[in-house]
């Protein structure tokens, strides 16, 4: 379904100190630094797989999203999702893909919502028949039958969000990347988008990428994590390889050690509840350490 | 079609959104178009019958720029464009299966049609109500009003086909303030908004007219007055075409190039 190898991409950063002189020397001569935000990344994704895809701030999460939705044309590399190349079949590419990206919006601003949808479905050729019937599942199951006549500037950061992600999956998309989805929702809210997108792809068979510095939503959707860091992968595997590969590391982290065997001990998941959610946290935290990938 | 008609009708819905915004800016237009025509029945006292243009044309020529402010009118306007490139807000529209190019031109027609439909309607009222000399006058003939919303249609392609080209290079600056204060600053000089095309010197505006500012609302406006004759229409009208054509190829092409260069700043 998604296949990437060897993909690179780099930016180049203008980067100064601070300081007034600072400021006159930039003007005449620019310190540029490339930042190699991906560097080989190869991975493979099968269809209805749902996987999150992790790392530190920088990492190149986002560079990697931004790839496979098509917007971004790797230095180098090859990738194909469903066949096409993202940045090469643009058109044809996005009418299969749902994007959602946590700190953008989608939504017309100044326009009840409803509106925007019914632009996207016009955009996304959704027939009448789909649509309503999306929309009223999406209704129900986001809790958006208050909202969706009000004007977007006049909503919540979690009202917009839970629009987004509705925005994202009128046209019924077979794949579907969600950057940071979850920002700003409400445990209700989380929980609904979560339990969303969990039927999705039972439902449909969607494949799903996420991203997200919210372990909670790993634990609760992904069957399948890859780890990122400093642009390239250093892991691939299920979430409980990442802990015992956290347990491996943290070895003479004492305080961590403790709360990774609490969490390993899947079986009672859900009588943990939040704890469990806050130990992946520390997990996390350790691993990126150890990695050295901050 | 259908999905750019739905463009236009979205941003014509979030166009009409504000209504005290649409009030108070008549009130602005007809102030100002009040001055304007002062102004230049000064000018036509001073000049006595070495006039370019009928006094009762400049009226008429005032007030239909002030009815369609919003449909030329280069420094406001398609602000969602530029904010849309300068804050990444353009991942979201190439996440989308249409065209971009086509995408925007429709929205910024439907931005600029509905503010244009709000606010004509009004002033167009107010102006034909005016006492004497400040009085808009009808059109010349029927030709000449049919010809005058034929020339406006293709006026409109050219201003917008002109806003999507800045539109395009703004893609190569991080700010797009430089680009709108130059191109845009001087289209709206070269277009004839500040002052009407004939008061130009004859050599200045021979070479103006090589450029694509005087085929927007020069051309419609003085049609509808009667002081560009239908009959020397032809030519103007192949040029507004050829323009058109022009500005739509020169933003494709700068888009096609864009499209694989982009990179969108931020998480």
């Amino acid at each position: 379904m998604i296949t990437m190898e060897h993909v690179c991409k780099s930016y180049k950063v203008a980067k100064r100190k601070a300081g007034l002189s600072e400021v006159c020397k930039s003007f005449f001569r620019r310190e540029h630094e490339v930042i190699h935000a991906l560097k080989d990344v190869s991975f493979s994704i099968k269809e209805g797989e749902m996987v999150g895809y992790i790392g530190p701030n920088g990492a190149g999460k986002s560079s990697t999203i931004k790839i496979l939705s098509g917007i971004l044309t790797p230095d180098s590399g090859t990738c194909t999702v469903d066949g096409r190349i993202p940045w090469k079949n643009r058109t044809e590419h996005v009418k299969q893909i749902g994007v959602v990206f946590g700190q953008r919006s989608q939504l017309w601003w100044d326009i009840p919502v409803i509106d925007s949808f019914e632009l996207l479905k016009e955009i996304y050729s959704v027939s009448k028949e789909n649509y309503n019937r999306k929309l009223e599942e999406l209704t129900e199951l986001l809790q958006l039958s208050e909202i969706l006549k009000t004007p977007t500037r006049q909503l919540s950061l979690g009202q917009r969000m839970r629009c987004e992600v509705a925005a994202s999956l009128l046209h019924e998309p077979r794949i579907l990347f969600l950057d940071e989805p979850t920002i700003g929702l409400d445990a209700v809210s989380k929980l609904a988008v979560r339990d969303f997108i969990k039927k999705m792809n039972r439902e449909h068979k969607t494949t799903v990428i996420l991203t997200t510095h919210d372990m909670q939503d790993i634990e609760a959707i992904a069957e399948r994590v890859i780890l990122i860091g400093k642009g390239q992968i250093l892991l691939d595997g299920t979430l409980q390889d990442l802990r015992n590969a956290a347990i491996g590391e943290t070895a003479d982290a004492p305080e961590n050690a403790g709360n990774i065997t609490i969490g390993a001990g899947v079986s009672d998941e859900e009588s943990l509840g939040a704890q469990s959610g806050i130990n992946l946290d520390h997990v996390m935290a350790a691993l990126y350490k150890k990695l050295d990938i901050m | 079609m259908r999905k750019y008609y739905m463009f236009f009708k979205v941003r014509f819905a979030s166009g009409l959104q504000y209504r005290m915004a649409s009030i108070t800016a008549l009130t602005t237009q007809l102030i100002w178009g009040i001055m304007e025509c002062f102004a230049f029945k000064a000018i036509a006292e001073a000049m006595g019958t070495g006039l370019p243009m009928e006094y009762s044309s400049i009226v008429t020529y005032i007030w239909l720029k002030e009815a369609f402010l919003a449909l030329f009118s280069t420094w406001t306007g398609d602000k969602d464009i530029f904010s849309l490139i300068q804050n990444g807000g353009v991942s979201y529209e190439l996440c989308r299966p249409v065209s971009v190019y086509s995408m925007w031109f429709a929205r910024i027609v439907g931005g600029r049609g509905s503010e244009a439909l709000l606010r004509c309607i009004p002033v167009l009222i107010c102006a034909f109500l005016l006492p004497g000399t400040l009085r808009m006058s009808l059109p010349v003939s029927i030709e000449a009003f049919v010809l005058f919303l034929v020339t406006l249609v293709l006026a409109v392609g050219v201003a917008v086909a002109l806003c999507m080209f800045v539109n395009m290079l703004c893609f190569f600056t991080i700010s797009p303030q430089g680009w709108r204060m130059v191109l845009l600053g001087s289209a709206d000089f070269f277009m004839g908004n500040v002052i009407p095309l004939p008061f130009f010197p004859e050599r200045f505006r021979k070479v103006v007219e090589w450029l694509p500012f005087p085929y927007m609302q020069n051309v419609p406006f003085r049609v509808y007055s009667g002081d560009l004759p239908v009959a020397d229409l032809g030519p103007v009208m192949a040029k507004q075409v050829l323009w058109l054509v022009i500005l739509v190829a020169a933003g494709l092409c700068t888009w096609k190039f864009v499209e694989k260069k982009i990179v969108v700043q931020g998480g």
